[in-house]
């Protein structure tokens, strides 16, 4: 099965991207499909490289970015809410793009499942 | 704007895409960036319905005012739904009755539904986002 991924919020205030990561991981390991996650209000800030979190806790935006890496997981930011946020293509972790809601609605349309991680 | 762009590149399928508002407009930003998300969702010629809930019902009152707490007053974009088609827009009948208010004091035309009848449109959706 195809799974498009909504995250709605930020890293460590809330665990929302946490589930969704475990998600998304555990989808692929079963032999399912993550083609995109789709990063959205305050979900926007799992995109940026400038974060270093204590040694003893994990990584959430780098963990994000090996997971693109390795199974070719397109990571989009929404331009507006970045935009709102600070985040730029500067600050991009490597993985990461900044692009429209066109995107979100692209998800829902082609995949065949959008599962949303917020409040 | 991008987003334009990718709307030309559409393939054609019309899902049904529901929006779950559950959130008071102000104190959080979800109204708000939900809206956006619906407006894009219409451009892309789907077939969308948005369910008001819980807290998400005051997206729809009446008298809104936000001088008082410096915020965009975006209320008036739902009086502009059906400028974009958008004219499936559903309220739960508990949720009002929980809060004192009824049909009356929405800004616009909605359909009211209980409980059972909200969960058997939820059914029929393909997309169910919740902001």
């Amino acid at each position: 099965m195809e799974f498009g991924i909504l995250v709605n919020e930020g890293p460590y205030t809330h665990q929302a991207s946490d589930t969704a990561y475990l998600f998304a991981r555990t989808a692929i390991e079963k032999g399912h499909k993550v083609p995109r996650v789709f990063f959205y209000h305050d979900g926007v800030n799992n995109s940026t490289r400038l974060a270093t979190p204590p040694q003893d806790d994990r990584n959430v935006n780098s963990r994000w970015s090996k997971l693109a890496e390795e199974h070719a997981v397109d990571l989009v930011v929404c331009v507006a809410a970045a935009q709102r946020r600070g985040i730029n293509d500067d600050v991009l972790a490597p993985g990461f793009r900044i692009s429209g809601l066109g995107q979100l609605v692209e998800m829902g349309i082609q995949h065949d499942r959008l599962v949303t991680f917020g409040d | 704007m991008s987003d334009m762009d990718e709307m030309e590149d559409g393939s054609g399928i019309v899902k049904k895409f529901m929006f779950l508002n559950r959130k008071a407009p102000h104190g959080t930003v979800y109204a708000l960036e939900g809206l956006e998300v619906v407006l894009i969702t219409a451009a892309f010629d789907q077939d969308v319905s948005m369910v008001f809930t819980d807290d998400g019902i005051y997206q729809l009152m009446k008298g809104i005012d936000t001088k008082g707490i410096e915020v965009k007053d975006f209320s008036r974009t739902y009086r502009a739904l059906e400028g974009y088609d958008i004219e499936k827009l559903y309220v739960d009948q508990a949720s009002l009755d929980a809060r004192g208010l009824t049909e009356d004091d929405l800004i616009v035309d909605v359909t009211v539904l209980s409980v059972d009848e909200m969960a058997n449109l939820m059914v029929e959706q393909d997309v169910v986002i919740s902001f």
